[in-house]
């Protein structure tokens, strides 16, 4: 590496990570905040992270918020799976292109035409708003992402390996549980993540399908921060970043040493 | 006991009347929307055959072996295998295992895994299916890479497994798609060899597609040569070579001169040709072709002498400029063209380590050839 760090190199990362970081790193420095008042710097304390687990409110939206993601972005792996094997593996059926942009079309959609049209849609058919209606709508937000990242991959999929399995004695049936879900896991795996992740941070949809005693963590964020932001909102949100920013880390590490692993190992096999 | 080489030579069902053909393509077409792939064929296979389709991309020959794995119905005709009508059955219930061009390893499963997958699917017990792959991967010499993924593998080594799995179920027919298209050179060729003995070892029907004559020629029994879903001709390697039923056939196995002409005079299968500009060749096995018919005579580089003289006593000899000369080896190659422009290909094996060549570019020079040298084409 000869590349020297000129002067604007560096003032530009700086910017640039300034104007990423600096909101984020704000936040987690005043959840150690002493003082009640937020822009005050009262000195260290943890204080506030043993309130917030003694809040009964935010801990309830916790775990409304983890129930629901884990739920939806399962069902939505599962319809989003369905879906993206549809669209790749029959073509010529009459209507596909109609039917893929219609698979894909709540990706672009404003989240407060899709909440909205949900709410009229649950009212219409007179389902209670509460747990039940904020999973089915985060299901159907998630399940085209899903799609989208299943399809990329079966997009590449060597059709061959099926055929392989048929030509050796497996049925269709055995041949898609054994061959294709297999090779194609990665892909669900991350699509589920995504979903998780989309679902964990929704707002505006969650607020037009939930009802009562189903307030998702965002929305109760968001509603004691129209009252004022107390630490203790900083705090849940330190601990938010910190369950993301582990995730992904360690998502990202495995990738890369699985990446290296491979590589080792075709090096090793063609010399071998 | 006979070696396996004398089994080999004395293999001839097909001019046998009484022999039972084992797989029958019986007037099969295949159409994929108004795309004719396959075209009215009928083609029979016998037994302990090694049969190669041999033919350009796009000849239709990849989608015969698939119509025999299953994986394609004919649109029209019946594809018969051992006397029983394969209509209707799918890929999983036929007794036909295929070996992929691209391989097609399942990359989440060891060799062993890869190679057992198929005796697990018809419920073998274990104790056999652990014994069965230890076979397998002593056949293809891989015993020590059993536990190996197939991305930790080379190439030559991939292909080996891919053919482990195929025979493992010990399947009526082995079809091979393109088998060592994605090995080099000098693996082919070692490869061609193994499979030979493979075939030979296990007695099985080997059905192969390939583009490539040489490998064609190299290994199989008898060839069939597919173009534009029809089959062409079905020969052993050698009439193929030496005998070629078309000027198709001739044009795509080998290199081959083409004299086009008229046959002047004809008698008792012997034949005067016209071929223009003064030049006339007299040729032997013409056939029941008439006088005044249009023919090719086909003649091979290597049946071709080069000369600086015209030999004495040649009944064929013409004259021309030398304008290219290829030293490949093992061989030269002259290029030489005719006075009417017409270029001919000969070839000299050179047998002698150090020669003096008579011949250099520009030179006058006469080719030369016998009366039962070449072919006469009427197709």
């Amino acid at each position: 590496m000869n590349a020297t760090w000129s002067r604007f190199n560096i003032t530009s990362i700086v910017l640039g990570f300034a104007f990423l970081y600096l909101p984020i790193v704000l936040l987690v420095v005043f959840s150690f905040n002493e003082s009640k008042l937020v822009t005050v710097w009262g000195g260290f304390s943890t204080k506030w992270y043993v309130s917030l687990f003694h809040n009964q409110g935010l801990m309830d939206a916790t775990w409304v918020t983890a129930r629901v993601a884990v739920i939806s972005a399962t069902v939505a792996t599962v319809l989003g799976t369905l879906a993206a094997l549809a669209l790749t593996r029959y073509t010529r059926f009459k209507g596909r292109m109609l039917f893929s942009g219609m698979v894909f079309a709540p990706l672009v959609m404003p989240e407060v035409i899709t909440g909205l049209s949900l709410l009229l849609l649950f009212v219409a058919v007179g389902l209670d708003r509460g747990f039940l209606t904020v999973t089915l709508a985060h299901i159907t937000l998630t399940m085209c992402f899903v799609a989208v990242v299943v399809q990329s991959r079966l997009i590449t999929f060597d059709r061959s390996l099926e055929e392989a399995a048929m030509d050796l004695g497996a049925p269709p049936v055995k041949t898609f549980f054994q061959i294709t879900l297999p090779v194609i896991m990665p892909a669900i795996v991350s699509g589920w993540m995504l979903a998780f992740t989309l679902s964990l941070d929704d707002l505006v949809i969650a607020s037009f399908t939930s009802g009562p005693g189903a307030t998702t963590l965002p929305m109760k964020i968001y509603s004691q921060v129209r009252l004022g932001v107390t630490p203790e909102i900083n705090a849940a949100c330190t601990i938010l970043i910190a369950v993301v920013a582990v995730g992904v880390i360690i998502a990202s590490l495995a990738n890369k040493r699985r990446e290296v692993q491979r590589q080792r190992d075709e090096q090793a096999a063609q010399r071998g | 006991m006979k070696s396996l080489g004398s089994i080999r030579r004395d293999f001839a069902p097909w001019n046998d009347p009484n022999a039972k053909p084992y797989i029958q393509f019986d007037k099969v077409i295949k159409k994929f929307g108004d795309f004719t792939a396959v075209n009215n064929l009928s083609l029979t296979i016998f037994e302990r055959e090694f049969f190669a389709l041999l033919g350009a991309s796009g000849c239709g020959k990849s989608t015969l072996l698939r119509m025999l794995a299953g994986f394609e119905e004919p649109t029209a005709g019946r594809i018969l295998l051992d006397g029983q009508d394969l209509r209707g059955i799918p890929p999983y219930r036929r007794p036909v295992n295929m070996m992929f061009q691209s391989y097609a390893l399942f990359p989440h499963m060891t060799v062993e895994n890869n190679i057992a997958f198929g005796l697990k699917q018809d419920g073998m017990p274990k104790p056999e299916i652990a014994a069965r792959v230890g076979e397998m991967l002593k056949l293809v010499k891989l015993e020590q890479f059993a536990k190996r993924k197939p991305h930790q593998l080379s190439g030559g080594q991939r292909q080996r497994v891919a053919l482990a799995r195929s025979v493992a179920k010990r399947p009526k027919v082995l079809l091979l798609d393109e088998p060592l298209g994605a090995l080099d050179k000098k693996l082919r060729e070692e490869t061609q060899f193994e499979l030979m003995d493979l075939q030979q070892s296990l007695g099985l029907t080997f059905v192969v597609v390939t583009h490539d004559q040489e490998e064609a020629m190299t290994m199989a029994d008898r060839i069939a040569i597919i173009d534009k879903g029809e089959v062409m001709q079905v020969a052993t390697p050698a009439e193929v070579y030496e005998a070629p039923g078309s000027r198709f056939v001739a044009g795509f196995v080998g290199n081959v001169n083409m004299f086009e002409g008229k046959i002047a005079h004809g008698e008792a299968g012997a034949a005067s040709i016209d071929a223009g500009n003064g030049i006339t060749i007299r040729a032997e096995n013409a056939g029941d072709a008439a006088t005044g018919a249009a023919v090719a005579f086909a003649i091979r580089p290597e049946k071709i002498r080069i000369s600086s003289t015209r030999p004495a006593g040649a009944v064929n000899a013409i004259e021309g400029e030398v304008y290219d000369i290829a030293y490949l080896g093992d061989m030269t190659v002259y290029h030489v063209r005719l006075d009417d422009g017409h270029v001919v290909r000969a070839s000299t094996m050179n047998a002698a380590r150090i020669t003096e060549d008579p011949l250099s570019w520009n030179d006058r020079a006469w080719v030369s050839f016998r009366p039962d040298a070449g072919v006469v084409l009427t197709r």
